[in-house]
């Protein structure tokens, strides 16, 4: 059964509808985190006597080996989505599961980290710079999660040489949680 | 052909529960949206009976303690807004209207707009069911403030809370999910010749609407997070002991909270635009004036949000400029009345049962706006906020919006949705006794606000200076015009469900309307049209001179 009806293959203002779409995703994703660390940010700035002292315990190193990855794999989906414009479908789904390894290694450390610092008696209730620590991190990792699944998706179709263009849309979306990442970074590691 | 997808033998199921034709989607949501007004409205009888006899058996419900009362204020707020006025106004109109006024076959993403409903239908499931858990359903307000919202031993609704936060949150998604659908339909597939000025301006309105939720409504979904935190793992992003802050609840929901105002004001505008111009066969007037207010609205609508905060120890300089920012967006609202007025004026004007909606709504929503400027300044605030005069401001704006204009552009589009025409007469009948009930509901409680009746209060035979003869016969009068205003949609059900299957049936294009919906058929099938349609000129180009027809329709070459 078709899904595909004739509306979807317009482009009345010149950009494919897919791209269209996911460019107003991000926008309702901005706000999402923008709502979420302008709280963060007014809590801080308001009432945040206690929140440096708290910030120390972050582990810096490990935030920064995570920005490394997320980075990286910033760079292999362009990778991927280079080799995808010249048709070259098996180095695109090799890329894009370069990407998705880059993703799974973020979420290694990071659950590395978060159970270590629960261990240490950092948990979401201890105060509010932990509640905004995991709240956004987490937040967070659920679009790393949810990058990694629609890229397994999409591969499947890539190595059919189908839907090329679709590694060009998951990319944006991909560069968008890193930036989100490279916000947080700071607020919530460098920040002390 | 237009579409490959025509599919001759579907079963019920793939036809009407699974479909992805954005006809179907767009009744779906009609339907749960009715269904979720009924309730409502259930709701409200069963409260107004508590507030006109109180403490007596309510019939068909039986006690209302005052735990049930808050239940039922809150849910009432929280279902008309969030399950009758966003369904039926955006996604109904939305789904249906879309893609038959700009030429396409469907919308972009179907699977998307199918998965759309299907999180609302589950978000409207799970409202309900709070009912039914134990300690009832959440009393806190359909602003659900905490700490009351975010603590259990202040709100003793320990899983009612949790399960009404998780019931807005899905039914956020499923509309961000519709609204991008919307937003890119109407962006790409336009069909041959509809250039930006050439969209019927109830697209514009709904689309427009859209943009506004999706940028709104983002904090609050992380506000929804945090508070849903605060609830099950005693989190305290909004508790003062735990270096929290209530406030901030208040900013994230009134940031959408007041913008919402203008997601379902912007459809209702646009549906009554479409139906005034038809019938008064008139050029609609000033089009790019109201596409321009509109934008304007749009974007004032994210500055005023905190003069729903004047008494919530607010910085007092912050409250002069909000309202400065409130009484500044009358201002595009009101010009939207004059063109509307504009449009009425020395037109040939038919009185249908659309027609008397729309004017309805005109004349009713001028009220709801002029009363607002008196929340708007701070000053006057100070003693109306929490009143009845609150109270009768929001449903003089809500109501026109969510009932009157929906009926409005129901009885105008039932003939293409079904194939059928309604009753003109029953249709009357509604409209008067709808009006008539509501103005009967709503005045009386003006005068009972300005006398100082605060909201929110399960009886007033408690407070001596409000439980006076003269205050209760108003209240008893204001439920006496509810149970009118419930008892005036029986002609309307009748007639819905009646002319459906046995109505006169209805050519295709029964009002001699411009728009290309109007070229379909009546229903129009899967796929819409055996051919696209092509655009040649603007919507509204009624009562041309020189020309035989005084309608001219937009796919007619010159």
């Amino acid at each position: 059964m078709s899904f595909k009806p004739h509306a979807t293959t317009r482009d009345v203002t010149g950009i494919p509808t897919g791209k269209l779409a996911v460019w107003w995703v991000i926008g309702s994703e901005i706000v999402i985190f923008g709502g979420l660390l302008g709280s963060y940010i007014m809590a801080r700035i308001f009432h945040g006597d206690g929140f440096a002292q708290e910030a120390a315990h972050t582990n810096t190193f490990i935030g920064a080996i995570n920005t490394f990855w997320l980075l990286s794999s910033s760079l292999s989906i362009v990778l991927a989505h280079h080799a995808a414009e010249k048709g070259d479908s098996k180095k695109a789904f090799k890329f894009i599961w370069l990407t998705v390894l880059g993703g799974l290694m973020f979420l290694c450390f990071k659950g590395y980290e978060w159970i270590h610092e629960i261990h240490e008696g950092f948990t979401i209730g201890r105060s509010l710079f932990w509640s905004f620590y995991y709240t956004a991190a987490g937040l967070h990792g659920l679009h790393v999660i949810a990058g990694m699944v629609i890229m397994a998706i999409i591969s499947i179709d890539v190595r059919k040489k189908q839907n090329m263009h679709r590694v060009e849309l998951i990319g944006i979306y991909w560069h968008f949680v890193d930036i989100v990442w490279i916000f947080l970074f700071p607020l919530l590691y460098i920040a002390k | 052909m237009a579409s490959d997808a025509h599919h001759e033998n579907q079963s019920i199921w793939s036809k009407y529960v699974f479909s992805t034709d954005h006809k179907v989607i767009g009744m779906q949501y009609m339907f749960t949206g009715l269904f979720m007004g009924l309730l409502g409205a259930f709701l409200v009888y069963v409260f107004r009976m508590q507030l006109a006899f109180p403490g007596q058996p309510v019939p068909g419900y039986g006690l209302v303690s005052p735990g049930e009362y808050n239940a039922l204020v809150t849910n009432h707020g929280t279902i008309m807004i969030f399950w009758l006025a966003m369904p039926l106004l955006i996604a109904a109109f939305g789904n249906f209207l879309i893609p038959l006024m700009i030429g396409a076959d469907d919308m972009v993403f179907p699977r998307i707009n199918r998965l759309s409903y299907q999180i609302f239908l589950l978000s409207a499931l799970v409202l309900i069911a709070s009912f039914f858990v134990p300690g009832g359903a959440f009393g806190g307000a359909w602003t659900a403030y905490p700490p009351l919202s975010a603590q259990s031993k202040y709100s003793l609704t320990p899983l009612g809370s949790v399960f009404w936060l998780v019931a807005v949150a899905l039914e956020f998604v499923a509309f961000l999910l519709g609204g991008i659908n919307f937003i890119v339909t109407l962006m790409n597939a336009r069909t041959k010749g509809m250039k930006m000025f050439d969209i019927p301006i109830v697209l514009w309105m709904i689309v427009l609407a859209s943009i506004i939720f999706m940028a709104s409504v983002g904090p609050l979904i992380a506000g929804a997070v945090m508070l849903l935190f605060d609830q099950l793992f005693g989190v305290g992003f909004f508790d003062p002991t735990k270096g929290g802050d209530p406030v901030l609840w208040q900013h994230l929901f009134w940031f959408f909270g007041h913008p919402e105002v203008y997601v379902v004001l912007l459809p209702a505008m646009g549906i009554v635009a479409e139906v005034i111009s038809v019938f008064s066969r008139k050029k609609l007037f000033g089009y790019k004036t109201i596409v321009g207010t509109a934008i304007g609205t749009g974007i004032l609508s994210f500055f005023v949000w905190a003069h729903h905060q004047f008494v919530a120890g607010i910085d007092p300089r912050m409250a002069n400029v909000f309202t400065i920012t409130t009484v500044l967006i009358s201002i595009p609202i009101a010009e939207m009345m004059f063109v509307y007025i504009a449009t009425l004026y020395g037109g040939s004007i038919r009185l249908t049962t659309p027609m008397l909606f729309a004017l309805g709504f005109l004349a009713e929503f001028l009220i709801g706006g002029v009363t607002g400027l008196f929340l708007g300044a701070s000053g006057a605030d100070i003693y109306f906020h929490d009143s009845y005069f609150v109270v009768a401001h929001f449903h003089y704006t809500f109501v026109p919006i969510g009932i009157i204009a929906t009926f409005a552009g129901i009885y105008f589009w039932f003939p293409k949705m079904f194939g059928r025409m309604m009753n003109e007469t029953l249709g009357k009948v509604h409209f008067w006794g709808t009006i008539l009930g509501f103005n009967g509901i709503f005045i009386p409680l003006f005068i009972l606000g300005t006398s100082g009746q605060h909201r929110r209060i399960y009886s007033y035979e408690n407070f001596p200076e409000l439980a006076t003869q003269g205050m209760q016969n108003l209240r008893v009068f204001a439920t006496m015009s509810l149970i009118l205003m419930l008892v005036s949609q029986i002609p309307f059900a009748w007639n819905f469900f009646y002319s459906m299957f046995k109505g006169e049936k209805a050519p295709k294009n029964p009002w001699n309307s411009n728009t290309l919906e109007w070229t379909a058929e009546s229903p129009p099938p899967h796929g819409n049209w055996s051919e696209f349609p092509t655009v040649y000129r603007s919507p509204y180009e009624y009562s041309v001179p020189g020309r035989a027809k005084d309608f001219w329709p937009q796919n007619e070459p010159t």
